[in-house]
């Protein structure tokens, strides 16, 4: 058989389901090989959505996420999706096309060197050479992309290659990769040494990750946390992973997380650190984070322990390993919860004193915050929620309280604008019973807006509920505060009519700019049995508080 | 402190944290698979992270499979802890060995061209035999001279005949091998 019908065998073998991508000249042998192949594939319209799709089916179900791309701009436009996979550790496969062997490095049509163009930003890609050794990089990818710290792994195939005559042989067994050995097991030596500290600390705090979540380890982390009272906080990536509300429940910690969990940072003699990575947006000013705690970091990527805050007990290994254990050491030593009244005492008294809160319009106006929580009643919080980036971003994060783990798919590490709606199609994609809203800003969803298109090719009945403020609101927030008010090209200015929009994609476009009927607009958005947009009218000029200004410490907190 | 079971108490302001700068050169031996785009993965991780590569040295080994990349960098300014790390998730890296100095043999070869004019020439090839070095290319205004040996003695061959005018240098970067040990 052609590589190109081998390789959707080796995708079959995989268990792949859905594939996201646009066909274009160099993957034509591929696209050709997709009339016999039993997955389904949903076509984008722009290669950036075809990846953003993948990951957003990456994040809702845990399965390797997979693009089909072609060469030169087909493969330049995956580098986004690339990028931002690889900062928020998302399991995905792409597979481009590449030029014939004979025209590479001859600047041939649509040529571009996207195997050396993305070698920062993939966990691993493979150039193939030989068509017989496609369907074993197809199976070493997806054992790459899944395991350990999971990322993006890139399967670039020249044209003739993919059309070769070669006889397939399933694979069996498990890829030969000498290089690549993903630590599973946590040392227990450090895991005891860990439970002791624990035991011994009066004022610690958990402060979870992203990571807990693709390790399925969400119940471990609640079980390890709840078998004390343990305060716990949780980053941008992590939300889900501990359930919200909770007694034990700080809120989100960082740049906009709440007073409570930052100070309950600032002030801890320990901290245990699971599946996170001291990123610039938790830290604020490095040199006074946590200036009185000692850390316990657990991470499966050995590289993340002591990369920005030193360790003083690192464990390395995956959380669905290491919780359970360092559990039952920790029940083990019998830890005398007394120890932790005053912390709590403390803990409670910020909570008092500085609760989330916005001030509501007197009238008809609707508050950003306000929105985000008529969402939570709307959904009953129980959606899978995609965002974009920016001020909408933090509301949800701040006001929709996640309960469960893969609930909340947004972009943390790389910050993607336009990442919220061709990833709600991948969940959607994913967990066709679910009900999923993209909550998107108007700076960002018109980044990706024609991805409509493939919402309403397919069927997928996403919902789009858009927070509409007219500006890219967070640099008009930082313009405000920390430019001088000298505002720069932050008006939307002609924004589309919406709704009108919508509908030309052939959606149901809404609108609601009143209050009181806010709710209902939303409950009959998610009744409408197909893709809904709802345009909805927030304040223009609100801030998104509290925050930690950009390189300053927690203490530093601001509104 | 980690057994199980007992009730020995970890006490915090007990807790320290390693040393992340070691203050010396270290040599990185690493054994990786032998395919295109490897250099150019280690070179851009280096880039990216910021780490500085003094000496960078590319060859087969006894295994046609693989290939020997040597390396040394300045343990005074980058966390060698933290450049393993990051080179170990490189997926075609197999192996790294941070070389201990005392049970290590390392090697470096450097040629000189030298200005050496019928006054001074002689002196320069008592130099290169006080240095086991040997004159490989000779014309009417300058010697070649290989030389081989570790950095240091590299380094102070290099300050010797510097003065005389050194038009050109090349040198290869270091390589490395354990010692055996001894036997019983």
């Amino acid at each position: 058989m052609r590589a190109a019908d081998a390789l959707f065998q080796a995708l079959a073998a995989e268990g792949v389901e859905h594939v996201f991508g646009i066909p274009g000249g160099a993957n034509l042998p591929i696209y050709d090989a997709l009339h016999d192949a039993e997955l389904v594939h949903i076509q984008a319209r722009h290669e950036q959505g075809a990846g953003h799709a993948a990951e957003g089916y990456a994040k809702a179900s845990g399965r390797v996420g997979v693009t089909l791309a072609t060469s030169g701009p087909g493969a330049t436009n995956l580098v986004t999706p690339i990028a931002d996979a690889m900062m928020d550790s998302v399991p995905t496969v792409f597979i481009t096309g590449q030029v014939r062997t004979d025209l590479i490095g001859t600047d041939g049509f649509q040529e571009a060197d996207i195997s050396g163009i993305t070698l920062p930003v993939v966990k691993h890609s493979m150039m193939v050479t030989d068509p017989r050794q496609l369907t074993n990089y197809i199976h070493a990818a997806f054992h790459i992309a899944a395991t350990g710290r999971p990322g993006p792994v890139l399967v670039d195939i020249p044209q003739d290659l993919s059309r070769a005559e070669i006889d397939y042989t399933p694979a069996e067994g498990p890829p030969s990769l000498p290089g690549y050995k993903p630590p599973t097991e946590g040392n227990i030596k450090q895991i005891r040494i860990a439970a002791k500290a624990l035991a011994n600390s009066k004022r610690p705090v958990i402060y979870g990750g992203g990571g807990i979540i693709n390790a399925g380890a969400a119940d471990d982390f609640r079980e390890f946390c709840t078998s004390d009272r343990l305060p716990v906080t949780l980053t941008l990536m992590g939300l889900g992973a501990f359930p919200a509300p909770h007694e034990q429940w700080l809120g989100m910690l960082g740049m906009h997380g709440t007073r409570t969990a930052n100070y309950a940072m600032d002030e801890a003699d320990l901290i245990v650190c699971v599946g996170a990575r001291f990123d610039d947006r938790i830290t604020g000013k490095l040199s006074e984070f946590a200036p009185r705690a000692k850390f316990i970091h657990i991470d499966v990527d050995p590289a993340e322990i002591s990369k920005n805050v030193p360790a003083h007990i690192p464990i390395v290994g995956d959380a669905k390993d290491v919780l359970p254990k360092l559990n039952r050491e920790y029940r083990a030593l019998k830890p005398d919860s007394s120890r932790l009244e005053e912390w709590w005492g403390r803990i409670r008294n910020w909570q008092g004193t500085y609760p989330l809160r916005y001030e509501d319009s007197s009238d008809s106006e609707i508050k950003p915050q306000f929105m985000v929580e008529a969402m939570y009643e709307a959904t009953e919080g129980d959606a899978i929620i995609t965002s974009d980036v920016g001020q909408h971003q933090m509301w949800a994060a701040q006001y929709y309280h996640f309960a469960k783990p893969r609930r909340w798919l947004n972009s943390g590490g790389l910050g993607t604008m336009g990442f919220g709606l061709p990833s709600a199609i991948g969940a959607k994609v994913a967990c066709p019973d679910q009900t999923v809203v993209c909550l998107a800003g108007d700076g960002s969803l018109i980044m990706n807006v024609q991805e409509f298109a493939t919402a309403a090719q397919h069927e997928i009945p996403v919902k789009v509920f858009l927070m509409n403020n007219g500006h890219f609101g967070m640099v008009r927030q930082w313009q405000e505060l920390f430019w001088d008010e000298r505002y720069q090209s932050v008006e939307m200015g002609a924004s589309p009519d919406w709704p009108k929009l919508a509908e030309a994609f052939g959606w149901t476009g809404m609108q609601c700019t009143r209050k009181g009927e806010l709710r209902d607009a939303m409950k009959a958005a998610l009744a409408v049995d197909g893709p809904v947009l709802l345009d909805v009218h927030v304040t223009k000029a609100e801030n998104c508080y509290p925050m930690i200004p950009a390189g300053q410490a927690a203490r530093d907190m601001v509104g | 402190m980690g057994e199980p079971g007992t009730q020995d108490i970890v006490r915090l302001e007990d807790l320290e944290v390693s040393r992340t700068l070691t203050g010396r050169k270290h040599i990185l031996s690493l054994l990786v698979e032998n395919r295109p785009g490897v250099l150019a993965r280690i070179a851009g991780l280096f880039s990216r992270r910021g780490f500085n590569i003094d000496t960078l040295a590319v060859g087969p080994t006894e295994d046609p499979d693989t290939s020997r990349i040597t390396l040394t960098l300045d343990g005074a300014v980058h966390p060698i802890d933290q450049v393993t790390k990051q080179l170990h998730k490189l997926v075609n890296v197999i192996k790294i060995r941070d070389m201990e100095p005392g049970s290590t043999t390392t090697r470096e070869m450097a040629l000189f061209r030298v200005n050496a004019t019928v006054e001074s020439r002689a002196e320069i090839m008592q130099f290169a035999e006080i240095y086991q070095a040997k004159i490989v290319d000779v014309s009417r205004r300058s010697l070649t001279i290989e030389v081989t040996g570790t950095q240091d003695k590299i380094d102070s061959f290099e300050a010797m005949i510097r003065p005389h005018g050194l038009i050109e240098m090349a040198r290869t970067g270091e390589v490395a091998i354990s010692k055996s040990r001894a036997e019983h």
